[in-house]
């Protein structure tokens, strides 16, 4: 049994007034244990609201939330808010983008890590704030005694993710949700929270979910890529596979688009056109419709489904990119 | 990219300090942000300047510096000839036209309450150019035209566009003046992914079309490469290193760029495999206080003991215009200083990697 | 043009083309190799028409324009017009809605009027009479002209005042604002009525020009520190920033981008300051602070001082005016809130 079986996971935000707008449609994934799996997309794609809503975090009111997602065979959407509470932060984890806005800015370090321990391990402060110590050591914290009395203020960008990254691990939670953990950082620091990651991951076994824009970040550490568009999953494939052969347009665009560190110099870029506002909706047909270059009528005529390919992976597309063709 | 010729820029010894102030009733100045600190180099016309570094390394401020949008402390700036530091008032405002900016953020840098043609007139005006109703009109539709934007859009507002189609505005906005110099401050990173190239391919259209000068600010070295002729690395204030787009990707030499350029993510698994990274350890130092000697000593895994935390090195030509601001470059472009163990963390992936395997490359050639 | 772009609001393939998307002109390296789809005539125009449903082709709306559709929306800012338009109206229509004179007294009221009873509702005047046998609802009435005049007035002065000291300060910055912010400061330190009140008793007569000036008074440093900070914040923006780039002069970069983008918050604030002014003057009038002239019909002088000496007497002297008061300054601070979140560029879509 998979650890996390998200199935046909829907999300439809509705405003008073306002069209309903449905932000997650239909999305299934699997994240077996100890494996790292990428949710990939531009903004607006759906994969920040699918990670919310798997952790129970979307507000309360103005969405709908639909699917089922099963954690080790519970289904989280159908817990009680204070089941899911207990789960959140000891069995699954997040950490964000804004290391700053998701820390407390006026509790010291040690007691935000230690608080964790307490709640759910049921620790006294004395023993959680030891705990705490070497959390933030095996984080990569240098001087880990002394940051436990500093504040998130005191600290930098990069140890602020790193003492977040220590609060989701405190209680060894066996699924990491990641979203966008390195966006607001230097490259350099980027680095370094990605290479702590994956020892992470490699130590303890835990599963981690990655959420990115970066479809770089995705190729040194995901397992499986699933690539999001208009809040459909458009093409699923293990992370060799996808990037040699990228098989959905969108997917092939966005590879043949980045500039790349080792591509030749002065070599024009393969842009996709318009923007991700140009969507059609998907119950007209795909929602890339009018930025794919490999449109065909069947495009045109309801949402294509996702099938299987030989390969393992998933896609939905009436006209893929061949095989054969390979990213650059 | 096109013909290059004579310098268009020069910058000598550019700084700029920003006092740091404090006091109840009058503001005492207790010390400074050394921004930029000793800044030269020159942009030759028609040519792509890329400066590259972290966020605080100055590269911003140095750009804004050149334009006179902040006060540079000290240096000259000389644009084609004319000592830009020199101009006062009127004579400086008149200067701007010839030399444009681009912002990182298109949404905040228009003015959410005018129109795009109010936006585009604006700096016509400010010039004396918008004499012409009809001279005016043709102008904005073929500048927008240029942009890759319909004539309809003059009548519209900047929420009315998506990320990439105001970043269009933006350059518009630039060019409608029929600038030299266009400052471009991480003209991409604001937006999606799919957009960028969008944007970075106008970029070069336009400088194939215009013959326009560019110095692009980025942090990306990935977007840095693939636009600039001529790149330049920030660290901390100063330049660290400068070469060719290529000469510097073929071989950084500055220990600085070559753990930014191994940091750099590649969406490609199998280069990812196999590269060595170089982590740094820790963090920028505050540019209210840098290190002595070399900026980059308290974090290079080359560091020499005394010289380079004594003697700061100066930017200096070591192989067929490579400059590098490293005492010791060459030696370890000849491999014949190693990387010390305890300050840093070569780190392979785990698997299959043992011991005696050769060390990876920074970036291996497919 | 060389690169497939968007055009603004038609993103879909041009036609002319055969290939859909082959917008571009230069040939795209790779692209030969890549199975490149073939659309029909009939599904091209499906996907067109699409394209230009899914684009936000409503073009050329301002903000201004944005927030008032986004207002018109909002159930509280509707709640809050619709009750300063009621009051507006009736003090515009005061002489045709009004059964009496004001200021005429009745004969049928002053022969029942004494110091320990004071006439209630009786044919011809459904509020009764107030102490010196004057139609009470009639008073109400035109009350509400003279409120909301001395509300607009006041709020007019300090608006102006308030602006041309913050706007001084903001676009020149240095010794001017630490002057001029110190000065608001000061009057910011004293409490607003306090403030009022010393200024009317200074004033050597009292009349109803006294009131409104004091309260103006109290509501300039409030909105002179708005626009300044603002402005300040204004000045860091990169807009701002853009046009000094553009070579626009210093001058029109106060007045056209500065200053348009700062007053939002302060007619905002102007809205709010309003409620506050009727209350102050009101609360003035209730000290005897207020308009000596007795034939003046004001809520906060009729509140004040009929409503004060002859609550035990009749309370609804006290009552309606008190009420009148609440509900139009609730009104105004509906509408104010309403207003703030319709301009907040956070709520834009």
């Amino acid at each position: 049994m998979s650890l996390l079986d998200v199935r046909d996971l829907s999300v439809v935000f509705q405003r008073r007034g306002e069209r309903p707008f449905t932000a997650v449609d239909k999305v299934s994934f699997t994240v077996e244990p100890g494996q790292t799996v990428g949710l990939v997309g531009e903004s607006g794609c759906g994969k920040s609201v699918t990670s919310l809503a798997i952790m129970g975090l979307l507000p309360k009111r103005g969405n709908k939330v639909g699917g089922e997602v099963l954690f080790d065979g519970t289904d989280l959407l159908k817990l009680r808010p204070n089941d899911m509470r207990d789960r959140r932060g000891r069995e699954i984890s997040m950490i964000f983008q804004d290391p700053l806005s998701s820390l407390n800015p006026v509790i010291p370090i040690g007691v935000q890590v230690a608080e964790v321990l307490e709640r759910h391990q049921g620790r006294d402060r004395k023993q959680a704030l030891r705990e705490a110590r070497d959390l933030l050591d095996a984080v990569g914290i240098p001087d880990p005694q002394r940051r436990l009395s500093e504040y998130p203020h005191q600290i930098s960008g990069g140890m602020r993710q790193r003492a977040l990254i220590a609060i989701a691990l405190a209680c060894k939670p066996r699924l990491l949700i990641a979203d966008e953990p390195t966006t607001a950082l230097d490259v350099t620091i980027q680095a370094q929270i990605l290479t702590l990651l994956k020892q992470l991951v490699d130590d303890t076994g835990t599963a981690l979910v990655m959420i990115t824009h970066d479809l770089g970040v995705v190729a040194g550490l995901c397992d499986t890529v699933n690539v999001l568009y208009g809040g459909k999953v458009v093409e699923r494939a293990r992370r060799h596979e996808l990037f040699a052969h990228a098989r959905h347009p969108y997917t092939h665009g966005l590879l043949n688009s980045v500039p790349r560190l080792d591509s030749p110099r002065g070599e024009r870029l393969h842009a996709i056109r318009g923007s991700v506002s140009d969507n059609i909706p998907w119950t007209e047909g795909c929602a890339f419709a009018p930025r794919c270059d490999n449109v065909v009528d069947a495009c045109l005529e309801g949402p294509p489904p996702l099938e299987p390919t030989a390969t393992g992976g998933d896609l939905r597309c009436n006209n893929p990119v061949s095989e054969e063709v390979t990213v650059r | 990219m096109t013909e290059q010729t004579g310098p268009l820029v020069e910058l000598r010894d550019v700084k700029v300090h920003f006092p740091i102030k404090s006091g109840l009733l009058f503001d005492r100045t207790i010390g400074y942000v050394y921004a930029v600190d000793g800044v030269s180099l020159s942009i030759r016309k028609g040519e792509t300047y890329g400066l590259v570094g972290e966020s605080g390394c100055g590269k911003s401020t140095l750009g804004r510096g050149l334009l006179r949008l902040v006060e540079p402390t000290e240096g000259e700036i000389v644009f084609d000839g004319t000592d830009v530091r020199s101009l006062k008032g009127e004579a400086m405002r008149h200067a701007r036209r010839r030399m444009q900016m681009i912002f990182q953020d298109p949404l905040s840098s228009l003015d959410p309450r005018q129109s795009v043609e109010s936006l585009l007139v604006e700096g016509l005006k400010a010039h004396g150019l918008a004499g012409d109703k009809a001279e005016t009109n043709r102008r904005l539709r073929e500048t927008l035209e240029a942009v890759g934007l319909p004539a309809s859009a003059l009548s519209k507002y900047p929420h009315e566009f998506s990320g990439g189609q105001r970043q269009r505005i933006g350059i518009a906005r630039a060019l409608v003046l029929n600038p030299d110099l266009i400052v471009a401050d991480e003209p991409v990173s604001a937006l999606d992914v799919s957009i960028q190239a969008q944007v970075l391919n106008l970029l070069e259209d336009l400088q194939n079309e215009r013959g326009l000068t560019y110095l692009i600010i980025a942090h990306d070295l990935a977007v840095v490469r693939h636009i600039a002729d001529t790149v330049g690395v920030m660290y901390l204030g100063g330049l660290v290193e400068e070469a060719s787009s290529d000469d510097l990707y073929r071989e950084p030499m500055h220990p600085y760029t070559r753990a930014l350029m191994s940091a750099v993510p590649v969406p490609d698994p199998v280069v990812e495999d196999r590269r060595e990274r170089i982590l740094l350890a820790g963090d920028l130092p505050s540019p209210t206080n840098p290190p002595s000697g070399c900026r980059f000593h308290t974090r290079c895994p080359w560091a020499q003991p005394t010289r380079c935390a004594e003697e700061r090195p100066a930017l200096r030509d070591v192989v067929g215009g490579h400059r590098v601001a490293c005492h010791f470059a060459e030696d370890i472009a000849a491999g014949r200083i190693r990387p010390h163990e305890v300050e840093v963390e070569l780190v392979r992936p785990a698997e299959g990697t043992g011991p005696l395997d050769p060390p990876g490359e920074l970036i291996p050639t497919p | 043009m060389s690169d497939p772009i968007t055009q603004a609001g038609a993103p879909t393939p041009r036609s002319g083309n055969d290939k859909p998307g082959s917008g571009d002109d230069k040939p795209r390296p790779g692209m030969s190799e890549r199975s490149i789809g073939v659309l029909g005539d009939r599904k091209k125009a499906r996907l067109d028409e699409l394209a230009r449903a899914s684009a936000s082709d409503r073009g050329g709306v301002s903000l201004v324009r944005d927030a008032v559709r986004r207002l018109r929306r909002n159930p509280v800012a509707i709640v809050g017009a619709s009750i300063v338009g009621l009051f507006i109206l009736v003090a515009i229509f005061a002489p045709l809605i009004a059964p009496h004179d004001p200021v005429q007294r009745f004969d049928e009221l002053t022969k029942n009027l004494t110091v320990d009873s004071i006439p209630g509702a009786t044919a011809g005047h459904p509020f009764g009479s107030d102490p010196l046998g004057r139609d009470f609802l009639s008073r109400m009435i035109y009350g509400a002209r003279q409120t909301l005049f001395v509300g607009v007035l006041a709020t007019l002065i300090g608006l102006s005042l308030g602006v041309l000291i913050g706007a001084i300060a903001g676009a020149f910055g240095g010794w001017v604002d630490v002057v001029l912010m110190r000065l608001t400061d000061v009057m910011l330190a004293l409490p607003s009525l306090l403030l009022a009140i010393t200024l009317v008793a200074m004033a050597s007569r009292s009349s109803q020009w006294t009131v409104i000036f004091a309260v103006a008074i109290v509501s300039v440093p409030i909105f002179a520190r708005l626009l300044r900070g603002s402005m300040l914040a204004q000045r860091e923006s990169d807009h701002v920033l853009a046009a000094r780039a553009l070579g626009v002069k210093e001058r029109n970069i106060v007045l056209r981008h500065m200053l348009p983008n700062s007053l939002t918050a302060v007619i905002v604030q102007a809205t709010l300051t309003f409620a506050v002014a009727i209350l102050d003057a009101a609360a003035l009038s209730f000290l005897g602070l207020g308009d000596p002239d007795i034939n003046r019909a004001e809520w906060g002088l009729m509140l004040g001082v009929d409503g004060q000496r002859y609550f035990e007497v009749r309370p609804e002297l006290a009552y309606y005016p008190a009420l009148a008061i609440i509900v139009v300054a609730l009104g105004f601070t509906l509408l104010g809130e309403a207003m703030r979140e319709a301009i907040d560029p956070k709520n834009r879509r």
